[in-house]
Formats: structure tokens, sequence, C-alpha cells
């Protein structure tokens, strides 16, 4: 399964910017899964961040968890003010305690401008932003939450089996 | 496994504890058959949720998406709360696979439909189909694919 569209410059991104290996995550920041692929995540970064891209997507699915819209739409206003990543971090790092107001807390501790902030998620194009990423996830075959591709593959396997993969084939 | 051209068989089946739903009332639409082994199992919960969330899309496709398994309606009904979905669930449940068997996807040693997808055009043939491999979730890009293909023709 192909991702699709491939990643580009608009996409959410950390490690090394021309890498080789570019690793997608389809997520859902209430999702328990994506949660505890989390650390390993980070963990994978930390070990590897010199030589991966590593591109974040949303995937919230709504209807089984309610706070996963809201803090998709959060975290890409906070893009707009340069936080993307300690936003999207907070959130993992506190997913036990999601809700609309701590989302606020978030931002406010994040340092965000909360004008700004509200008045950028009143913007279509966050919206849009979220509804387009979940759109192409579906084209590109994502199935729950987390999925993962690897250089525009679907990898059949969770976080854990990913950090194995790469840290056999680096050794 | 009923397939690409082939006559999609009508059936009735209970979508509800006290109401039925036919087939043949979505003739105009297009409709997604979803099969699916089990109620509550983990990748039917997943896969059920996946398509909960795409109803806008189906709908901008002039589609319908129906579950169905062999559960029954009560199972249905308490499984569908508890997941907040918002598309129907049939109950294959008696004679217990009987629409399955039409559709060539009841597997006899488990008691259960296959995991398998159906995309069936306004006039009732079948325009797409898919069997999954056990355990997977195949998630709707096929589906959507083959709704794209009708509505362009």
């Amino acid at each position: 399964m192909l991702l699709k569209p491939s990643v580009s410059s608009q996409d959410h991104a950390i490690g090394k910017a021309d890498a080789n290996l570019v690793i997608v995550e389809y997520g859902d920041y209430q999702c328990p899964y994506c949660g505890a692929a989390y650390p390993v995540l980070k963990e994978l970064m930390r070990e590897f961040g010199d030589q991966i891209k590593f591109v974040f997507r949303n995937f919230p699915l709504s209807e089984i968890h309610p706070f996963a819209r809201p803090a998709a739409l959060v975290a890409e206003a906070a893009a707009l003010q340069g936080k993307f990543w300690e936003m999207h971090d907070a959130i993992y790092e506190n997913q036990s305690s999601l809700s609309t107001d701590f989302l606020f807390e978030l931002a406010d501790q994040l340092g965000l401008d909360p004008t700004q902030l509200q008045s950028d998620l009143k913007q279509d194009s966050v919206e849009e932003r979220v509804d387009a990423d979940f759109e192409s996830g579906m084209r590109s075959g994502v199935n729950g939450t987390p999925s993962f591709f690897v250089n525009g593959q679907k990898f059949n396997g969770g976080a854990e089996n990913l950090l194995d993969l790469i840290r056999s084939n680096a050794s | 496994m009923l397939t690409v051209h082939d006559k999609a068989p009508d059936f009735t089946l209970f979508a509800t504890p006290d109401q039925k739903v036919s087939l043949s009332e979505f003739r105009g639409s297009n409709v997604v058959l979803a099969f699916y082994p089990a109620d509550w199992s983990p990748v039917c919960s997943d896969q059920m949720a996946l398509y909960n969330e795409m109803l806008k899309y189906f709908k901008k496709y002039n589609a319908q998406i129906l579950g169905i398994s062999v559960d029954s309606r009560w199972c249905h009904l308490a499984f569908s709360q508890s997941r907040n979905l918002h598309f129907p669930l049939l109950a294959d449940f008696e004679p217990k696979g009987d629409i399955s068997k039409q559709y060539g996807v009841y597997n006899e040693a488990e008691g259960e439909c296959d995991r398998a997808l159906f995309v069936i055009g306004k006039d009732g043939v079948i325009a797409w189909s898919y069997r999954s491999p056990t355990a997977i979730n195949p998630g709707a890009d096929g589906i959507l694919d083959a709704l794209e293909s009708l509505t362009n023709h």
C-alpha cells in the first residue's frame, strides 16, 4: 500500500530533513495505542534522529475518541505559532488528562498566544488540514491508529516492530 | 464468492431489534456491504470504527454502508451503541449465515462469515469485491476507489 500523497514540505516533520529513511505515522491523540507508541517513537528518534525523518499526520477517530479531533486542531493551531511538536508531545505525555480545558492549559504552558490560538482555531484552514490528513490516510489504506509508512510503503507492524527493524538494519 | 458483474442477491434482514432492511430499498444508491466475522472482536471493531468516521465520504459518493455478520440483532444493538456507530449492522442470524452463503463468503469451520467487501452499484450489480486475509482489516482505500470509478462513469 502506497502513501498518498507522498511526504511534502507541508508535512510536520522532525529529524533529518533530507533523510533516506522517512517514517510517517497516522495518529489519533486520544488513541491508547498511539499513546503507547509515543515513547517508543521518541526512543527511535533519540537513537536515529540524525538519520531519519519522522512525519505525523492526523487520523482522529472522533466517534470513539471525543478529544481526538479537538487535540488535532489545537496541535495544528499551535503549528501556526511554530510549536507543533511541542504541542504534539505535550498531548501524548498527558493523554490520560485530555479535555478541552486541558488543551488550552497546555497551550498556556507552552507559551502560545491565547488570542492568536483562539482565532486560528476558527480558521477553516485548520479544520481542512486535519480533514486532508484523514482523507490521505483513507486513501493510503490506513485501517486504524497508529499506522506507519516507511519510505512511502505501509508498514505492517507497530512502533516496537519499527524500532526493532531499524535497530537490526543499523547494526 | 460473488464478483464484478454478478447481480447482488437481494435480502431482508434485521437492522434493529424491530426493523428489517432490504437491499432493494437502496436501489438508486451505491451500497457498500461489509461482511465481518464478529461483533466485539478487535479487528472488526477497528474496521467498523473506521467506516463510522467515513460516513460523509460515503455520502459524497451517494453510497450507503451496511455492516453484516451472523451476530443477532440484540448483539448488534449493544455493539453499535458501545461504538457509537451511525450506520446499520445487519443480522445474518436466522437461517444462520444464509446471506453470507449466497455471497459466497460463509466460513463453515468458524461458523462466521469471512471479512469481505462488496461495492454494489445503483443498478444492483456488484462493481467490486474483496475478501480480506484472516484478521487483516482491509481499510477503505479499495472501497473509495471502487466508488470513485462508479461515480465517474
